[in-house]
């Protein structure tokens, strides 16, 4: 049944989404490894790569309720936060300073209510001010797609408002499944899977580049998936602005929709298939907080060339149950990449080799 | 018996495959062996406790973090309230097994054992799997009979079968620096073979990734093999892997590198091609978490293990995975096999 698939693959033919439905079917995960291994060598030859870099959520407090997210608060609720801005910068200093520093802030937050616009501004331009040579990758499509609104700036203004304040790159959560129907039983507040997109888009235009995920593993059929994983495709084909995809392990704990951790064989086989259908994209990102450094690395062997970094202290996934810890040190990722039969290569946000 | 010979694979060949196959390959390679000893695609696992009489241990093994010293401020020795309570406790959950296990007390003799085996077995019934190898000869050495002779009156008490601990590695150059104090591998060998002889049944562990070298592992392997060649008596191997937390062993080595998923999945798998006359691998989700354990069922294994309602020794190294038998369960599940509830003997017990 494969055959055919294999066939394309190792001429170098895109594979339709009946294809990647057959390889979601299929329980041979030993040849979706060849192939998505042979497709990552051609891609990155043996290297897979790790950064050093600190993620920092700037509240929980979110007007969304996603009913597959645990880490979201009211305003007042009990557990809620809102760090001010010099608690962001004193976060970063003992990292992005002299000596061995991290090359990159990765932040994500909720949607506050009562926060302007030229709070998240200033956030950004204060870090930039304190540590300018720190890679700033910050908002998702969703909280851009907010700020538009509250700014009443429209999405084209805000995101260079963002840019030149200093924002140097997009993450790409807030994807979740696009699919309409599995959405709105998700995350009806979000916006839709066509808005992120287009914000993705206009993020393209402006010159910023931006990763993209899928949160898979809960309630969605193969079909959403590769419905998801077809619309990047597409906008990729159109912009090339998608450095990493980055395919999220779902996690039950402390959420409304609730329901079971993703199988490893099931995380391997969404890391190979991502590597092979996204036949446009140049990174497939293993990220160890969801899948654990054991599953991350394996992923290695299954088409990923990135296990993301040192993260230093993570409050999104492990408020559903993350059973990893918050940080790495990059000798235990250089230490994974080897064993795992690659070369670990430090890069930067743009994935160019720092050593 | 003459073609398994003829299509065994050589101590030679078995050390390239460890040291240079890529890992789907081996993987390949396992999964057919594994497919064809068990077609009908059915995981197993037991509900048991694992309880832990003692910890004070004359052994001082580099690579635990469990032992104490008689008089440390946290030593212990269960009383039979505490045991007792355990074992109802492990019975009221669908048990069928305790594993009792314990290091080497210097206060405790034959007669403690033979009184510990006849209390319980009057008061329950269930499968007791109890004391490892160099459990049995502190035991025989102490009360100064042979090995056989301690099986037997153990097992007249009341011992069912023997767990395959305190291997650890098989070659004595890695077991005079991990484990000085313990048993070498021969008397590891010759407990197992006698148990076998009087009819009792064993699983064999290996502790790997500490100090041993690619040749060590192919040697327990090796020798294994021989025993269940002359005995059959293995129900079971368990590879599991060196966790390093709170032990002597990674404070001493400088060079401590600690095993990766790649390396566990490596050396399962090559146990499921090499020991072609073991009918049952163990993943061990106790030092490798759920999801590394699920994949294993790809490389060759074709049982979780045990629910272990209580674990006490990984626990103290700082690695700790607890799961719940429904997690047991969907895991198996999950990860496109059939779960079902096995005794000690691996015979089915229920399926889910």
């Amino acid at each position: 049944m494969l055959k055919k698939i294999e066939e394309k693959i190792l001429s170098g033919k895109r594979l339709t989404e009946r294809d990647a439905i057959k390889l979601f079917e299929t329980e041979d995960i030993f040849s979706l490894g060849r192939l998505a291994s042979h497709v990552a060598e051609k891609k990155n030859g043996n290297k897979a790569y790790f950064i050093r870099n600190r993620h920092i959520n700037p509240t929980n407090i979110c007007v969304n309720r996603c009913r597959f997210c645990a880490f979201s608060r009211s305003a007042g609720q009990e557990g809620a936060f809102e760090l001010t801005i010099e608690e962001i910068v004193n976060k970063l200093r003992p990292l992005a300073g002299a000596g061995r520093p991290i090359s990159e802030v990765h932040i994500v937050g909720g949607l506050h209510p009562d926060w302007p616009f030229e709070y998240y501004v200033e956030i950004i331009s204060t870090i930039k001010k304190h540590f300018p040579k720190l890679h700033i990758k910050a908002f998702t499509a969703v909280e851009v797609d907010y700020m538009a609104g509250i700014s009443g700036l429209g999405l084209e203004e805000t995101l260079t408002s963002l840019k030149s304040n200093g924002l140097d790159s997009m993450p790409g959560g807030g994807a979740e499944i696009f699919a309409p129907a599995v959405r709105n039983r998700l995350c009806p507040e979000k916006i839709s899977g066509t808005r992120w997109l287009e914000v993705m888009s206009a993020a393209h235009r402006a010159g910023i580049k931006t990763n993209a995920t899928m949160l898979y593993g809960h309630i969605e059929k193969y079909v959403d998936r590769v419905d998801h994983l077809s619309r990047l495709r597409k906008l990729q084909d159109r912009t090339g602005g998608f450095q990493a995809f980055i395919p999220l392990a779902y996690h039950p704990k402390n959420t409304k929709i609730k329901g079971r951790y993703t199988s490893g064989i099931d995380d391997l086989k969404t890391i190979a298939i991502s590597r092979l259908f996204l036949d446009n994209f140049d990174h497939i990102k293993a990220y160890w907080i969801m899948l654990g450094e054991k599953i991350s690395q394996l992923a290695l062997k299954f088409g990923a060339d990135d296990i993301d970094g040192t993260i230093i202290e993570e409050k999104i996934t492990h408020s559903a149950g993350a059973m990893t810890g918050e940080q790495l040190s990059a000798d235990q990722l250089m230490y994974l990449i080897k064993r795992a039969g690659k070369i670990p290569v430090e890069r930067d946000s743009f994935y160019r080799k720092v050593r | 018996m003459k073609k398994a010979e003829r299509n065994r694979i050589s101590k030679r060949r078995a050390l390239t495959m460890l040291k240079n196959a890529d890992l789907l390959e081996l993987g390949v390679e396992a999964e057919g062996i594994r497919k064809a000893l068990h077609p009908e695609g059915i995981v197993t696992f037991i509900v048991d406790r694992n309880i832990n009489y003692t910890n004070v241990c004359i052994n001082k093994c580099r690579f635990c973090a469990f032992w104490r010293d008689k008089d440390a401020p946290d030593a212990y020795l269960l009383d039979e309230k505490t045991l007792f309570e355990k074992i109802e406790e492990t019975i009221e959950l669908g048990g069928t097994q305790i594993l009792i296990q314990g290091g080497l007390h210097p206060s405790l003799d034959i007669n403690y054992y033979v009184k510990l085996l006849s209390s319980i077995k009057k008061r329950f019934d269930i499968n007791v799997h109890g004391f490892s190898p160099p459990e049995i000869c502190y035991i025989a050495d102490s009360a100064d009979l042979t090995i056989r002779e301690t099986l037997v009156i153990l097992r007249e008490a009341g011992l069912d079968s023997v767990p395959g601990g305190g291997a650890e590695i098989l070659s004595d150059r890695v077991r005079e620096i991990l484990s000085p104090k313990k048993i070498k591998s021969s008397r590891w060998l010759t407990v197992m073979e006698n148990a076998h002889r009087i009819g009792m049944r064993t699983t064999a562990t290996m502790m790997f990734g500490s100090i041993e070298s690619p040749e060590d592992i192919i040697e327990h392997l090796d020798s294994i093999r021989a025993l269940q060649d002359r005995t059959g008596g293995f129900t079971a191997f368990i590879p599991w892997s060196f966790q390093p937390g709170n032990t002597e062993l990674s404070r001493g080595l400088s060079q401590y590198t600690s095993v990766t998923a790649v390396d566990y999945l490596r050396v399962l798998a090559l146990s499921r091609i090499y020991l072609d006359n073991f009918d049952n691998i163990q993943a061990s989700w106790v030092t490798q978490g759920l999801k590394l354990a699920q994949v294993s069922l790809r490389f060759g294994a074709n049982d979780f293990g045990s629910t272990m309602i209580e674990e006490n020794v990984v626990a103290s190294t700082g690695v700790s995975y607890r799961v719940s038998k429904e997690d047991i369960i969907n895991a198996i599940r999950s990860s496109g096999f059939r779960p079902a509830q096995r005794d000690t003997y691996y015979n089915l017990i229920k399926r889910f």
